[in-house]
């Protein structure tokens, strides 16, 4: 510390001190974590290698395959034909097939492995403020909100725009939502398994030279190595040809068929490229004049010349998703809460009157927290503390809730909340560079509580699958809810969760509800329902008052 | 009187009252363009004028960024036929672009923003989607 600094300097200078060198005895939960990049906590499906370099889908097995095919193929022409070709013919051949070879090889693995132009998600601010902007103009508090669609004119055709759920975020037009990688990618075209990625604005141009190249050296080596067998079979006959060059049969019978399907998808990808549109637009129809006398392609330039050229030789945008930037922490969001953050609701009244059922509300809390534990990050948000006063008379102080715009997401930020204290951070198994499948982590019911929980023994619960908490949704019910003693966990029932259950591929999702009345405050409802990405929810259920917590987890792998 | 607050005093001192979004532009196709209508949160903070003045700026240059011209074309070619290597030596176009960007909304923020208690995030940081305006408390009514 230097003595003399100006307080504003003394107070940056604290707080950088507090969140590096911070004791054990001070901050017994902040662990010293190296700094993480942003890779390490992307939210899709996708693998990183290289500290974030090197970009690629989830399933990259067909990828290999296709390395294989072509590594092979080309290994066998360039032994076994080649030094024939150069001898008899020219050694022009092999020089032009080198350089093929290195044009596929090097388009291909630039396919695979840079951003085909994901759309980062929507951070919780813009997510809450898009919400709000929805309801608005919705005018309804049903429990199944209406599509979201926004309808934008674009050179004179109505284009629909999508909200994307997982990304919270409106599509911009030509985007779509990869199911396979989990992601929202810019003028998506298709996921190739045979590159091993989503092809998309970034990458369009090099998967087109892909195969448009792959196409060429498919038709050079099954033209050169017929070639060769013809002109061995002129010397010694055919089937001594074929005994003394075995490698070129299977050159052959491997191109033959590639020849095929590779050369026809160039074509069609020569065609969607001269008329501008996309292979997903293309199978949907979207531009085709079928679909009525006025439809057309609003992104066309016009004629085939430009729409080539700006597909090919336009300019390349970067990635939007800095992979291997460090995870920051956005100062002004974790100003504390006695500041007021009231825009969100969150009011500072935190009446931490606990019902007399301690029990139940601390084996809640455990319960909540073991399930999350093995799914979620270390770095997570403040729990939410929902509390309910009897002397209140039936209308509850609304919860404090964290500032949504904390470092909550377990893919957000790393920087170390304020101290908090007992309930302990669930954490993310390291290691696993995709999203943490529930069905890999079985949820134990009997899990010890971690430390610093404190409190009685778990109570146990049926049903226990294991859910990765991200959102802890608040809904009204619909009217009161006899009395329960304790919680449980229990699908959702119909009209008691915003979107009740929803059964995903490969995904497990549960609800665990609790009743809860009187109604929050709708601003602050809706904007807990819908932005609060939370690792672990604590609450104190009103047991002893006829009077409920709601809180649904919606889990998603 | 305005206060001056300097950027890292605001991000370490002052809470956060609200965010604007401004969202995409979406009329003339994909190309990168923000809207520029006034929201109503800062009709207290700043003038109408200077904010969609900003913003058009920045609209240009991001048209600027994706301009289909002979520049772009050449460099595309070149960039093909050395294999993409080129770039390891030098930035796209794009990215200069980018670059100029940063340095007009860091200026902006300096000299128009920040003096009124608002910031402005480079949209990059944000996907592209918006133009995000964090709105600080008015300090200078409590004191």
């Amino acid at each position: 510390m230097h003595l003399g600094v100006s307080e504003s300097m003394r107070e940056c200078e604290y707080s950088q001190i507090s969140t590096r060198s911070s004791t054990p005895m001070e901050t017994p939960y902040k662990k010293r974590t190296p700094k993480k990049k942003k890779w390490e906590s992307f939210p899709g499906r996708n693998k990183f290698y290289c500290d974030g370099r090197i970009m690629m889908a989830k399933q990259t097995g067909v990828f290999y395959l296709t390395l294989v095919l072509i590594l092979v193929t080309c290994g066998l022409f360039f032994t076994f034909d080649c030094p024939f070709l150069a001898q008899h013919l020219t050694p022009v051949i092999p020089v032009i097939g080198g350089v093929l070879f290195m044009f596929v090889l090097g388009t291909l693995l630039r396919t695979s492995f840079s951003d085909p132009g994901v759309l980062p998600r929507a951070t919780a601010d813009e997510a809450a403020d898009l919400e709000r902007q929805i309801d608005v103009a919705n005018g309804s508090t049903g429990y199944r909100p209406p599509p979201r669609t926004k309808e934008v004119v674009i050179n004179g055709q109505t284009v629909k725009l999508k909200y994307c759920f997982t990304c919270k975020i409106f599509r911009p037009p030509r985007a779509s939502h990869c199911s396979l990688c989990d992601n929202c990618v810019e003028r998506f075209d298709h996921h190739c398994p045979w590159v091993g990625n989503c092809v998309g604005r970034r990458n369009y141009r090099f998967f087109y030279m892909f195969i448009l190249s792959l196409s060429f050296l498919t038709i050079f080596i099954f033209a050169f190595v017929i070639t060769h067998i013809i002109l061995r079979s002129h010397r010694s006959g055919f089937l001594n040809a074929l005994k003394d060059s075995p490698a070129s049969v299977l050159e052959v019978v491997v191109c033959f068929f590639s020849v095929w399907s590779i050369v026809g998808l160039s074509g069609f990808h020569t065609y969607l490229i001269s008329s501008n549109q996309t292979t997903n637009e293309d199978i949907k129809g979207s531009w085709s004049s079928k679909r009525g006398k006025d439809n057309y392609n609003p992104y066309s330039h016009g004629n085939i010349f430009t729409n080539c050229c700006a597909a090919l030789c336009g300019p390349l945008p970067p990635s939007l998703i800095d992979r291997r930037g460090f995870i920051q922490s956005d100062a002004p969001q974790l100003a504390p809460p006695t500041n007021g953050i009231t825009m969100y609701g969150a009011t500072q009244s935190q009446q931490s009157h606990m019902c007399d059922q301690d029990q139940c509300i601390q084996s809640t809390k455990f319960v909540l927290q073991a399930a999350a534990t093995p799914l979620l990050q270390q770095q997570s948000s403040e729990p939410v503390i929902l509390t309910a006063s009897p002397e209140n008379g039936g209308s509850l102080p609304w919860p404090h809730l964290p500032h949504p715009g904390w470092p909550s997401a377990p893919h957000s930020h790393s920087a170390s909340p304020p101290h908090r204290q007992s309930t302990p951070k669930p954490q993310l198994p390291r290691g696993h560079r995709h999203a943490a499948n529930p069905r890999t982590q079985p949820h134990t019911q009997s899990q010890p509580p971690p430390p610093g929980a404190g409190g009685p023994p778990p109570l146990s619960y049926p049903g226990g699958n294991a859910l990765a908490t991200r959102y802890a949704s608040l809904r009204q019910p619909p009217g009161s809810q006899s009395h329960r003693a304790g919680w449980f966990l229990q699908p959702s029932q119909p009209g008691l969760t915003t979107r009740g259950l929803r059964q995903r591929t490969g995904k497990a999702q549960l609800s665990l509800t609790m009743g809860y009345l009187p109604p929050p405050p709708p601003h602050v409802l809706k904007t807990c329902i819908r932005t609060t990405k939370l690792s672990c929810a604590t609450f104190v259920p009103a047991c002893s008052h006829p009077q409920f917590i709601f809180l649904s987890l919606l889990s998603r792998t | 009187m305005a206060e001056t607050h300097s950027l890292q005093d605001m991000r370490q001192q002052a809470a956060v009252a609200a965010k604007v979004f401004i969202q995409r532009d979406y009329t003339n196709g994909t190309v990168c363009q923000f809207q520029t209508k006034f929201p109503s949160e800062l009709e207290t903070r700043i003038d109408k004028q200077q904010f969609e003045e900003t913003v058009r700026t920045l609209n240009n240059l991001y048209a600027e960024a994706e301009k289909l011209g002979s520049q772009s074309y050449i460099e595309g070619c070149l960039a093909c036929l050395t294999a993409y290597t080129v770039f390891l030596c030098m930035e796209t176009h794009y990215e200069k672009v980018l670059k100029k960007i940063a340095k007009y909304i860091q200026e902006q923020n300096d000299k128009i923003y920040t003096p009124r208690g608002l910031l402005l995030t480079d949209p990059i940081e944000r996907g592209l989607r918006v133009v995000e305006v964090t709105i600080f408390e008015d300090r200078s009514l409590t004191r």
